[in-house]
């Protein structure tokens, strides 16, 4: 049903660490090698070999030039995927109940037997989320590996989203955004974790954590070369020179 | 955002025939017989095939019935609904011009209303994202119902009606233009606010996620129906209000004018149907550091 179900007792979801993220798009890979053959279809690529590759990806790493008015400019990896909403308009949009937040975690799933792939769901995502899969015709999206964090037959430190379990810099963290003592909370807490365009409505259950300030040099470590005053032979000339 | 043919197909269509069948139910072009049976299945005609070219674009349109289920929450299951009641109010008064069925109007003036009501829908499955600004206001459902009537009123020859609902036509596509151009600004989204980077510096993209294309960037950023955005807005004006109104005033209620006049209409309302989507960015742009 794509009525919301109303606050949930757990809200799973990621915290994501611009500072650690080192943009080595481990976690897009992981991520399409996992949700590539358990949940649901397989995510296609369409002419993978050819001269205009493209594929369905649940998670895409952009790279960000940020460039403060007083400090030297920083480079920012962005891990961009669903971000489980609150108050998910794409499931309010969905007309067949495909598109769902569970009651029991919070986590916004596609039915895909239900989905009829109208795109509308992609179109009320502000984050770019959803990409239809050309070939099976159906919504695809982060399920946060619902088939991972509740498996029993695999060993617990794998429970968790394969984009966590992967990341080689701890950059993701997954946990429960409801309990104030976790761990996701309790980064977000520490480190002001932000939502993205909150004024939209959205309510994202996933945080990020922003870049620290990083130790920088007041000014650029070239600035004293620049006012370089000359000695010697150079400095009469640069004298004499002047006052021509 | 993309063009979708059938989706421009669609809402054309449709619109202009459930804008037929509110006349016709209101009681616009009196008359019995096989012959006036005909306007009805013209009106039917319009309306179910906008309604069915609406699931080309569908990925599994085998499954489109499910699309009736969620009528509480989403606007695109309350349009099916609304289409579905429409055009079962209206089919006895349409039958009652070959069988003695006896007074049906009032059943034509409910069917009336919940054709207005279907385009309404419509309108408020764009009109509801806030993700596409440009969209997210009242003018869009104003321009919907505009051209419902405007094309409803061409069609069914109420010369007088036409001229009026034309001209309004008019002021409000100018106005959906002079709003809509300005809304992306208004709403105030930003590459910082998308990244929540914003407080922290200028933010530029660097490197996009992806070197090959993918469904947003084929869905939400389409540029190249911008190029020629001014004429077709003129085209559009032109075709879909001036010249109706003009072959109404000077042509009388001849069905030769009729038919030009409609088929005018419907060249405008497709050239403003494409501006509408190529046209409307979607905040997802942000991201990719384009609209």
């Amino acid at each position: 049903m794509t009525m919301l179900p109303g606050p949930t007792p757990k809200k799973l979801g990621l915290a994501i660490d611009l500072d650690t993220c080192v943009g080595c798009q481990a976690c897009v890979t992981a991520c399409k090698g996992w949700n590539d053959q358990g949940y649901g279809a397989p995510l296609s690529d369409q002419n993978p070999y050819g001269a205009d590759p493209s594929g369905t990806f649940l998670n895409r790493v952009h790279s960000y030039e940020v460039q403060p008015a007083d400090a030297p400019a920083q480079l920012v990896n962005f891990p961009r995927s669903c971000l489980h909403c609150e108050s998910a308009p794409c499931v309010t949009v969905c007309p067949t109940g495909a598109s769902y937040k569970r009651a029991e975690d919070g986590i916004v799933l596609v039915n895909e037997d239900a989905c009829i792939g109208c795109g509308l769901c992609a179109w009320a995502c502000p984050y770019g989320a959803r990409e239809l899969d050309p070939a099976a015709g159906v919504m695809k999206k982060c399920t946060l590996c619902v088939d991972r964090i509740y498996n029993d037959n695999l060993p617990e430190e794998d429970r968790e989203p394969a984009c966590v379990r992967t990341c080689p810099t701890n950059a993701r963290h997954f946990g429960d955004f409801a309990d104030p003592d976790s761990k996701v909370s309790r980064l977000a807490a520490e480190r002001g974790g932000f939502a993205l365009m909150p004024d939209l409505g959205t309510k994202p259950v996933n945080r990020y954590l922003p870049p620290r300030r990083k130790g920088a040099a007041e000014a650029s470590p070239l600035a004293p070369l620049l006012d370089i005053r000359a000695t010697g032979l150079a400095g009469w000339l640069d004298r004499v020179l002047g006052k021509i | 955002m993309h063009p979708a043919p059938s989706v421009i197909v669609f809402t054309v269509l449709s619109g202009l025939g459930f804008g037929f069948l509110a006349f016709l139910g209101l009681g616009a072009l009196p008359g019995h017989g096989p012959w006036h049976f005909a306007l009805w299945v013209l009106g039917y005609a319009l309306a179910v095939g906008g309604l069915l070219a609406s699931t080309f674009h569908l990925g599994n349109p085998q499954r489109a019935w499910r699309a009736f289920s969620q009528w509480r929450t989403s606007w695109l299951s309350r349009e099916g609904c609304a289409a579905v009641v429409t055009l079962i109010l209206l089919a006895p008064v349409a039958l009652g011009d070959l069988l003695p069925l006896g007074d049906l109007r009032l059943l034509g003036l409910l069917g009336a209303a919940m054709s207005l009501v279907t385009i309404f829908t419509t309108s408020m499955i764009y009109a509801q994202l806030k993700t596409v600004p440009r969209w997210n206001h009242p003018v869009t459902p104003l321009l919907f119902l505009g051209y419902a009537i405007a094309g409803g009123s061409i069609l069914s020859g109420e010369g007088r009606i036409a001229v009026v609902a034309c001209l309004i036509l008019f002021l409000v596509l100018a106005a959906s233009w002079r709003i809509g151009d300005r809304r992306f600004a208004e709403v105030g989204q930003s590459i910082g606010s998308a990244t929540g980077l914003g407080d922290l510096g200028k933010v530029r993209v660097f490197e996009r996620g992806h070197t090959a294309g993918n469904y947003l960037l084929h869905e939400m950023m389409f540029v190249v129906g911008r190029k020629h955005a001014d004429r077709l807005r003129i085209i559009a004006l032109a075709f879909s209000t001036l010249v109706p109104a003009a072959l109404v005033v000077l042509g009388g209620p001849h069905w030769p004018v009729v038919v030009l006049a409609t088929l005018c209409h419907i060249l405008g309302a497709l050239a403003q149907r494409w501006l509408f989507f190529a046209q409307a960015e979607h905040v997802v742009g942000l991201y990719y550091g384009m609209r």
